[in-house]
């Protein structure tokens, strides 16, 4: 396999942000998707809600939440497979809610493709793994011929460590490994030439050994590839590995977002505090433990105030009134929290920043 | 381990037969465990671990069969036990927390009549006794007892699995067997989950198999560690030992897979390739295609296993060390504290 350190990706090198201020290839303000469930008496999920953010170029974010925090809703959403309920996506500086055309639509999603969390299930077992990405590059790069098409098709799965790529070719899924699938995944969303990538709890489904390898190819082809990735997980620990910035989600509002070292060693929202005194490491001595079962999150209908306040160890009155907005705790690092980063409560929430 | 040895697996092994020929899922694997020992089993998918545990509490369908070995709880052998013998067990003296408990609970019976189910099986036949011990055992695992009239889907995930352990627990069994039982939950749920379950074994005294493919979660709970690969035990050894200084190949790598949130932010390999196909296992050791310390003999010969210090390793690396150990041999800590 052709990761390593020969790939030349140091985890301490190039991070900062000046980045960030060289402007954001996808941002997303105010986004909200809400779900109506419960038929007639029409009761709302909140999956994301108000959710501000901005991936830069080359950059990698880590996304993280438990589950029901709606951080396996922002993929789609981004990537315009979902309609957004409120607020806006803008695609370098552009409103993506102005495409319309399948041509505009099939261009976008070639620049910013998704890589789905479940290897097994999301290749077609009735065609081989050419045949996958050769489909892929005709609609998305109609510009090339059927032999740059091969070309390309084999220099991605190069790239993603799938070698020989003729061999790859002409095999099936079920010949391949879960990891080596979602290799697939990545090469697929890789020959579209995208400038982000958002990718889904890519390494979830497969067993250790193998995730740290895929990991590497993720921060490989920002290296190489010099593509932009949106990782989606709800394992702190590869977050760290690989993000330079980290954004915790907790039942559908962003909590917390900043240099990724500086919020895993300085957390601000107590509940990225929760989440990291529970992450298991056998590095560490044993962390105090709270009494926190882990409820899972409000999101049905939850109306105003901070949703994280029937679990947290701070919350105050003006918890239950308010929505606490993200504020500036550190340069580059903000946290939505009225306690830690007390700051002027508004007399009327909701709107914009 | 200090205490009575409560279970003994010797030579233990597990076929499944498919059309591709007999895969060998668990290859000749002997332990001892000791009265309120935590033993995990950790491996990654497909090693064996999950249908391990299944053989000890005999609860193997076909096409999987054990084809050898023998499994001694309290002095009876599990593997020729007769079904009544061994349903008189369950329960009482031995039960099994399984992965999912959104699928093991009866989704159209409420969580008191799983309960009162499992304790009328036993003979217990007063309604009153039956009541009290349900809400006993779910107040121990931090339920409230109203949940009693509830059903699975009510319950949140974590709740659902509390819910078992509380059942696993009506008869305060010796033994109890947990297969991956936090992998559904998150990491909150998880490790108060975990904080509870050792709470109660130090209470009550049973002694723990949890099977795992999540080595750090352990490494705070359980005394020894099992690591299997391709369906051998590799390497067994106190935790903390393990943890610090892995002899087997395999365990070192297992280790180094997982990035840590503390610390420096170094490069981690994980190991390179997958898994052997189980129906074709190499003649030598099934993990020589991997392993950055392959000697060519690796390919050919199958490695035994090796006491060095506390530790039973398979490992060729360690063949000069220490002498060969035969199935149920255990290291000598164990065995001065069975003297």
């Amino acid at each position: 396999m052709g990761f390593g350190p020969e790939a030349g990706y140091r985890p301490d090198a190039g991070y900062g942000l000046e980045v960030a201020t060289t402007g954001f290839v996808l941002e997303a303000r105010g986004l909200s998707r809400h779900f109506r469930i419960g038929g007639l008496r029409g009761h709302t999920l909140h999956a994301v809600d108000d959710l501000d953010m901005g991936i830069a170029g080359r950059e990698i974010v880590a996304l993280v939440g438990e589950s029901g925090s709606g951080k396996s809703t922002v993929a789609p959403l981004l990537a315009m497979v979902y309609r957004p309920t409120a607020g806006e996506i803008l695609f370098r500086g552009r409103p993506v809610s102005s495409l319309r055309r399948r041509r505009q639509l099939l261009v976008y999603r070639g620049e910013v493709p998704m890589v789905c969390q479940d290897p097994f299930s999301s290749l077609n077992p009735a065609h081989t793994i050419g045949y996958a990405l050769l489909r892929g590059l005709k609609l998305h790069r109609p510009d090339l011929d059927r032999r740059r098409r091969e070309a390309e098709a084999e220099r991605v799965l190069d790239v993603v460590g799938l070698v020989p790529p003729a061999a790859i070719m002409t095999k099936y899924p079920y010949e391949l490994s879960g990891g080596q699938r979602q290799r697939v995944g990545f090469a697929q969303a890789l020959s579209y030439r995208p400038k982000l990538i958002l990718a889904d709890e890519p390494v979830s489904m497969l067993d250790v050994s193998i995730r740290i390898g895929l990991l590497n190819v993720m921060a490989r082809l920002r290296e190489e590839e010099k593509v932009s990735i949106l990782y989606i997980t709800h394992d702190i620990a590869s977050a760290r590995y690989v993000s330079d910035r980290v954004l915790v989600m907790y039942a559908g509002h962003l909590v917390e977002q900043g240099p990724t070292d500086d919020v895993l060693h300085n957390p601000v929202h107590p509940y990225t505090r929760l989440l990291l005194s529970a992450v298991p490491d056998p590095r560490a001595e044993m962390a105090v433990t709270s009494a926190d079962v882990g409820e899972p999150p409000r999101v049905i209908d939850p109306g105003e105030g901070c949703r994280f306040r029937w679990r947290c160890p701070l919350a105050t009155d003006v918890c239950e009134k308010v929505t606490p907005r993200l504020r500036p705790a550190a340069p580059g690092h903000e946290a939505a929290c009225h306690v830690t980063v007390p700051g002027p409560v508004p007399e009327i929430s909701g709107a914009g920043r | 381990m200090t205490g009575k040895v409560i279970l003994e697996v010797e030579g233990l092994s597990v076929d499944y037969a498919s059309s591709a020929g007999t895969a060998n899922a668990v290859d000749q694997v002997s332990f001892e465990l000791a009265e309120r020992e935590f033993l995990a089993v950790v491996g990654e998918s497909g090693c064996g671990k999950s249908t391990l545990l299944f053989a000890i509490a005999r609860l193997l369908t076909p096409p999987a069969e054990v084809s050898g070995g023998k499994v001694l709880f309290s002095g009876q052998n599990m593997v020729a036990m007769s079904d009544k013998a061994l349903r008189t067990l369950r329960w009482r003296d031995l039960s099994v927390v399984m992965q999912s408990a959104m699928n093991a609970l009866n989704p159209v019976s409420s969580i008191g009549a799983q309960f009162s189910d499992v304790m009328r099986a036993h003979g217990e036949k007063d309604q009153k006794a039956v009541r009290a011990r349900s809400e006993e055992v779910l107040t121990m695992v931090g339920i409230d007892p109203v949940h009693l009239a509830s059903y699975a889907h009510q319950l949140s995930g974590g709740m659902r699995q509390r819910a078992m352990i509380a059942m696993a627990l009506l008869f305060s069994p010796e033994l109890i067997l947990m297969d991956e039982p936090t992998s559904a939950l998150d990491v909150v749920a998880q490790r108060s989950l975990m904080v509870q379950v050792k709470q109660l074994q130090a209470d009550l005294g049973f002694a723990i198999i949890f099977v795992t493919h999540d080595m750090s979660l352990v490494a705070h709970f359980s005394d020894r560690v099992a690591v299997m690969y391709a369906g051998q035990v590799v390497e067994t050894r106190p935790t903390r030992a393990l943890f610090a200084d892995p002899l087997h190949p395999y365990t070192r790598g297992l280790l180094d897979s997982f990035p840590s949130i503390y610390g420096p932010r170094s490069l981690v390999q994980g190991i390179p390739g997958s898994p052997p196909d189980l129906t074709r296992l190499p003649p030598g050791c099934n993990f020589a295609a991997r392993c950055p310390k392959a000697m060519p003999r690796c390919a050919t010969d199958a490695p035994a296993q090796y006491l060095v210090d506390d530790a039973l390793v398979r490992c060729l690396l360690y063949e000069e060390a220490a002498p060969a150990r035969e199935p149920g041999d255990r290291p000598v800590t164990e065995r001065a504290a069975r003297d």
